[in-house]
């Protein structure tokens, strides 16, 4: 184990060199449906335990299939409501189990990124190979399911090793070249894109993905009411786009049909979208788009102020 | 420790479940249902009456709601038999007061226990649901399937015999099952159970003793969830109903009729300081002009009559 990975390097939020949006918008704003298949019975991992009960887990794994059953029409429907396409965090499996989910999302151009095979396998335990090949399934997958070469990652239920990120990378080009593997949503280190150091040196980046925005940790985790989580979506919104005048920001809300779909919670998802999207320059799009407009636009710039800011005092 | 070979392998990756126990269904595109008089919401209020013993096994888990401290824990079990003793005949007022229709899940160990409470259910005519032996008598993988059957069986036959009602539903103690749960009530007379709550309306379930229909009783807006489990005040408890009703009679204007189905402990929602919070969400149900009040089997019916 190590003390840090050597991602990215310290990087002071001020007097960073200024992002413009496309448009001159201010805060880039994207919604990330999880999309996941969870086993009933998943084989065992050495390191983390699937279910909390012995198999069958009912509670876990039902509310699960609410999600696909019958949240997710009801998230699409919405986020169609306000002009948002989602970036889906895809438990890949749910191509074969599923694609009328996948066709659904397909039809309202919707991105597709990795989020592993199913989220009851973990990446623990996972030699580098399994852990390439684990990958290597899941963008082709995307890629034979939707015709996209997946641009992002996030990791099964967030389970990594230290080699996640560079193995995604280099999957990503060994299939696709630069059009896929370019950027990762594991990191939590910052508002804006970041460059990621990868033993490829391949240009990569980090796009803000909030766990603190996420229903899921909202709702499971943190135990928020729901109009409280949605006044948190409008207050995380007011400040990254005050902020966003600087230099523009990222807004992300992770999100899981089985918890945000719920009746109980719509109302209060439903006024903080309304919100966001009813302030000007605001750009609504998706992971793949907020990476690439960076890649092309402020990765060197960036890479340029860090490497002359390493090791200065203020 | 590295992960075995079989970590990469996956067995069920094809069309629909990786299982057999019911169809892959997406609710949105399921054929409309209509509920009698063209309403277009069911209410189905589902009240726990639940005994959990001093000297619980834990066997496999503690149940939630159950004993916590060291033997005897006086606390936690004076409070919840407090629901059945005081807080279940202000759940009585408040649901006559509003005109609202519920079943009552019973442990059969209460209706052994507390006649009196037994006959008043019976009497004022609520469906009865077995829920289970008592709440530490879990079902659970890993059970031994003999186990199992002689609890299903004598919870069922010892409460049928006592209410004098066919009891066609289930609920299991905590929503917890072993793999063989389904096929055990199905062999034992039950129509339907309300463990899985993966859905808004009724499903087929599949067992090798015969079909089931699943009648999903959310957990995530059980008061007991949201009040004991996310610590949520009672007005956001309200908040929340109120909400998911909203939105489901929206939904079904455009989709069918869908169900709304609350699942409440006299225990908890039957403490003096709480009561009033039932009474605002029965009043607000009660005021909305397209719901039908109904009771499970009264669903099932409708719902059966249309698939």
């Amino acid at each position: 184990m190590k003390q840090d990975l050597g991602f990215y390097d310290y990087w002071p939020y001020e007097n960073r060199p200024k992002i413009q949006w496309p448009g001159g918008a201010k805060l880039a704003f994207w919604v990330a449906p999880n999309i996941e298949y969870y086993e009933l019975d998943p084989p065992q991992n050495p390191f983390r335990k699937a279910w909390p009960q012995p198999t069958p887990a009912v509670a876990g794994y039902s509310i699960r299939d609410y999600g696909n059953r019958v949240g997710h029409s009801r998230q699409m429907q919405l986020l169609d409501k306000y002009g948002i396409r989602g970036s889906v965090s895809l438990s890949t499996a749910l191509c074969d189990h599923h694609p009328e989910i996948i066709k659904q999302c397909r039809d309202l151009d919707w991105e597709f990124f990795s989020h592993g095979i199913y989220n009851t396998r973990y990446t623990y335990g996972m030699t580098e190979d399994q852990e390439r090949e684990m990958i290597r399934d899941s963008i082709k997958s995307i890629f034979k399911h939707t015709g996209q070469k997946c641009a992002g990652y996030l990791a099964p239920a967030l389970s990594h090793s230290e080699l996640t990120l560079d193995l995604f990378a280099e999957v990503g080009s060994e299939l696709f070249g630069n059009d896929a593997g370019i950027y990762t949503c594991d990191l939590f280190h910052d508002d804006q894109p970041t460059p990621i150091h990868l033993r490829s040196k391949k240009r990569f980046v980090s796009v803000p993905y909030s766990l603190e925005m996420n229903d899921t940790i909202a709702y499971v985790s943190n135990k928020i009411e729901p109009r409280r989580y949605g006044q948190m979506l409008k207050d995380n919104f007011d400040q990254l786009y005050k902020e966003g005048s600087n230099s523009g920001t990222v807004m992300c809300i992770p999100t899981h049909n089985y918890q945000i779909s719920c009746p109980h919670r719509m109302k209060s998802y439903e006024e903080a979208l309304e919100y966001i999207t009813g302030h000007s320059d605001v750009w609504v799009t998706t992971g793949r788009e907020i990476a690439e407009y960076y890649l092309e636009h402020y990765y060197d710039d960036s890479v340029r102020d860090i490497e002359d800011k390493l090791g200065q005092k203020s | 420790m590295n992960a075995d070979k079989k970590y990469l392998t996956y067995p069920h990756r094809s069309y629909g479940m990786d299982h057999s126990l019911y169809e892959w269904s997406i609710l949105d595109e399921r054929a409309p249902i209509v509920w009698p008089n063209g309403k277009k919401l069911a209410l189905w209020v589902n009240v726990n009456l639940q005994f959990f013993p001093l000297n619980q096994q834990s066997i496999p888990f503690p149940v939630p709601g159950g004993m916590t401290m060291p033997y005897p824990d006086l606390r936690h079990y004076t409070l919840r038999d407090y629901g059945n003793r005081v807080g279940i005949y202000r759940f009585f007022d408040a649901l006559d007061k509003y005109g609202i229709a519920s079943s009552i899940a019973m442990n059969t160990c209460v209706a052994q226990r507390y006649p009196y409470l037994l006959n008043k259910v019976v009497e004022r005519g609520h469906e009865i649901l077995c829920h289970g032996g008592h709440m530490d008598a879990l079902h659970y993988g890993g059970q031994p399937l003999e186990e199992e059957a002689e609890l299903v069986r004598k919870s069922l036959e010892e409460l049928r015999e006592l209410s004098g009602q066919p009891i066609k539903g289930w609920i299991s103690p905590a929503k917890n099952e072993s793999s063989n749960t389904p096929q055990l009530l199905a062999a034992n007379g039950i129509e339907y159970f309300c463990d899985w709550v993966n859905d808004d309306m009724p499903y087929k379930f599949h067992t090798e003793q015969g079909e089931l229909t699943a009648m999903p009783l959310s957990t995530e807006l059980e008061d007991r969830f949201i009040i004991m489990n996310n610590l949520h005040s009672e007005s956001s408890y309200k908040e929340q109903v109120i909400d998911a009703c909203d939105y489901l009679l929206d939904e079904a204007t455009t989709n069918g009729g869908r169900m709304l189905a609350l699942n409440l402990h006299p225990w908890l929602l039957g403490q003096p300081h709480r009561i009033q919070t039932l009474e605002q969400v029965l009043k607000y149900l009660s005021s909305q002009e397209d719901i039908w009040s109904a009771s499970p089997m009264e669903i099932l019916s409708a719902f059966k009559s249309q698939t």
